[in-house]
């Protein structure tokens, strides 16, 4: 079941809805946004992906396997609760940079945490919709 | 903090590496070990500067989550350690290709940072988290492998912890509602100052429920004999060293910390939760073939006599119950991997198939003979010790039936074990001898490796058992004594 309508505004929502998730995770903090929905939008820009085409062809564009972000993203959200551990404060001390960038703003480990946080929740909700739409598709045959 | 992380970190590079036995194997050990180094380190610090605290992401407490180490805790997470590395040396020789590749090793690292997290952890909601990340480990542990007998267990297991989890957040959701915090330390500090219209033993009740529930007490413990034996015994050990006490650490520490008001009512109850606990617990061991069943139920009625330390509620109790705890961690592990090690030499693990294991077998013979002496109490080894010291408090508080019941049930404890003793060791070799292929070299090695280091421990605590107690002895004055708990975490004005 494909559908042409379908497959060309993927082409053209699919970057879109990637940029967005970005967006929201910078944004996150102080207004509202973050890891989690960012994490949420760019799971669903690649659930979308799936439906266009094939569970196989988003898993390809996702390049690792699900699993793999879940660890990274984890692997992300302990790592930024080790600065403060060497500053002398305890785990998880939240810490900026003095220096402002253009766009992001002051760099910090709460940004590396939230980073962390979307890995994890576009390996989690990727792993569950793949593996649905696959015994989907595998019915289908 | 550092028993946390250890675990969390080798459980994310092995989910990173999804799929890969070997190096699994490698970061599970690794992390264990030094999960082990940790606890140690923990330990001694503990013992030499008192209550140590951390506020996680420096939020100050009682608003943010506390990590409190204090000894009984440090105690705990050090048995964790040692269980920890000995079932997972273990299971390298002993765990299904299958079983590994679908995250044995993970899983267990993620059920060893759980139970460190529960034992630190100064917040009562924080406490809920812990067990869930435990009940989720714990869960796909009991269901890894699939076969019809263990999704049975776990459904089971499973149901009965989602009520525990219902129970716990009402508990939890009254008592924030009550006071306004969930800081243990400052919950201590306003409880204690409540008023008798507070209904704190309404709440008390709650949590007797829901920790009663996971450290498998009389009238509710029916899940854990029904689940603890379907899976492989390198996680059933585990379990069975490990989880239970997570509740009676969980029941120790609200009812000494927060729950003190009616302590002739609440603790009333305890004790008579306790004698029952250890009656059904033993009699139920009589009734079953399955040597792990047996087991399974020896560990209900033994977690009985730690409960019976808390509801005496006086300093010499409380040691006691720690010195049992360690005591029992130590022999019921050993006793589930001399299962396993049976099950390998002899064929089966019903006790009407084996025979003859003595003749064939000597040192596993010797290896079950210690912890199923010192199990039942018989001196000088270490459970003989334990029993001793709840007896003799028990006796001096004049609870002639509890007493009572507690002597009888060493003796039926004594009597089951010698009943495996005659079927499995004595005798001619069973039935199901004929079906059991030699063991190589490597196998041998880490099997009997690992059990000999905890049978070792436990004659190792049976000898300094003095030393050991008094450590247990200045750990219960820590928990009897909640204004240092308080100080620790609030600092020392409040």
């Amino acid at each position: 079941m494909t559908s042409i309508i379908l497959v060309v505004a993927t082409r053209l929502i699919f970057p879109l809805m990637l940029m967005f998730s970005l967006f929201l995770l910078l944004r996150g903090h102080d207004a509202p946004g973050g890891g989690f929905v960012g994490g949420l939008m760019a799971a669903s820009a690649f659930a979308l992906f799936a439906l266009a085409t094939s569970v196989t062809r988003a898993r390809d564009a996702l390049r690792r396997s699900t699993f793999r972000l879940i660890g990274i993203g984890l692997l992300f959200a302990f790592v930024s609760g080790l600065p403060g551990l060497f500053a002398g404060s305890p785990f998880l001390r939240a810490l900026w940079t003095s220096t402002e960038l253009p766009v992001i703003g002051k760099l910090s480990s709460v940004l590396l945490f939230d980073t962390g946080v979307l890995l994890v929740v576009v390996g989690v909700t990727l792993t569950i919709v793949f593996a649905m739409a696959e015994a989907d598709e595998e019915e289908e045959e | 903090m550092l028993p946390i992380l250890i675990p969390f970190l080798m459980a994310i590079l092995s989910i990173i590496n999804w799929g890969n036995r070997v190096l699994h194997r490698f970061l599970a050990l690794a992390g264990s070990v030094g999960l082990l180094f940790a606890a140690l380190a923990l330990l001694t610090t503990v013992n030499e500067q008192g209550i140590l605290s951390s506020n996680i992401g420096d939020w100050p407490a009682p608003f943010g989550i506390v990590l409190v180490a204090d000894l009984p805790a440090a105690i705990m997470i050090l048995m964790a350690a040692i269980v920890g590395l000995a079932v997972l040396v273990y299971a390298t020789a002993s765990m299904d290709k299958g079983r590994e590749r679908f995250g044995y090793y993970p899983l267990i690292l993620l059920l060893l940072m759980g139970m460190c997290g529960a034992f630190l952890t100064g917040d009562l909601f924080n406490l809920y988290v812990w067990f869930e990340i435990m009940l989720i480990a714990s869960f796909a542990l009991l269901a890894l492998g699939g076969s019809r007998a263990q999704l049975e267990g776990s459904v089971k297991y499973f149901a009965l912890n989602l009520l525990v989890s219902a129970f716990m957040l009402t508990g939890i959701g009254l008592l924030y509602g009550m006071t306004g915090s969930l800081n243990l330390a400052a919950l201590a500090q306003t409880l204690r100052a409540a008023g008798p219209e507070q209904p704190v033993t309404t709440v008390a009740i709650f949590f007797m429920i829901a920790f009663g529930i996971k450290a498998a007490m009389f009238p509710l413990y029916f899940w854990l004999p029904a689940s603890y034996h379907t899976p492989p015994v390198a996680v059933s050990a585990i379990f069975a060293g490990l989880l239970t006490k997570v509740g009676v650490f969980a029941l120790i520490r609200v009812f000494t910390l927060l729950f003190v008001q009616d302590t002739a009512w609440t603790h009333g109850l305890l004790l008579a939760g306790a004698a029952l606990t250890m009656l059904s617990g033993v009699l139920g061991a009589m009734a079953f073939d399955d040597i792990r069943r047996i087991f399974a139920f020896h560990i209900i009625s033994q977690i009985a006599y730690m409960v019976l330390g808390l509801a005496l509620f006086v300093p010499m109790a409380l040691a006691g119950t720690i010195f049992y705890m360690v005591h029992h961690i130590l022999v019921i592990v050993s006793l589930f991997l001399v299962s396993g090690l049976i099950a390998r030499a002899g064929g089966s693990y019903f006790k009407a198939q084996l025979g003859g294991l003595y003749g064939t077998r000597p040192l596993l013979a010797l290896l079950f003979l210690v912890p199923a002496l010192s199990l039942s109490g018989v001196p000088p080894l270490s459970g003989f010790w334990a029993k001793l010291t709840l007896l003799r408090v028990t006796l001096a508080q004049e609870l002639w039936l509890v007493a009572a019941i507690a002597l009888l049930v060493g003796l039926l404890t004594l009597f089951s074990m010698v009943r495996i003793w005659l079927s499995a060791f004595w005798g001619p070799p069973g039935p199901a001898a004929a079906s059991v292929t030699p063991m190589r070299a490597g196998e041998r090695r880490a099997l009997y490796g690992s059990t000999l280091a905890l049978v070792t421990l436990t004659l190792a605590l049976s000898l300094f058992a003095g030393p050991a107690f008094e450590l247990a002895e200045r750990a219960s004055e820590q928990l009897l004594d909640p204004a240092g708990y308080i100080a620790a975490v609030l600092g020392e004005g409040s």
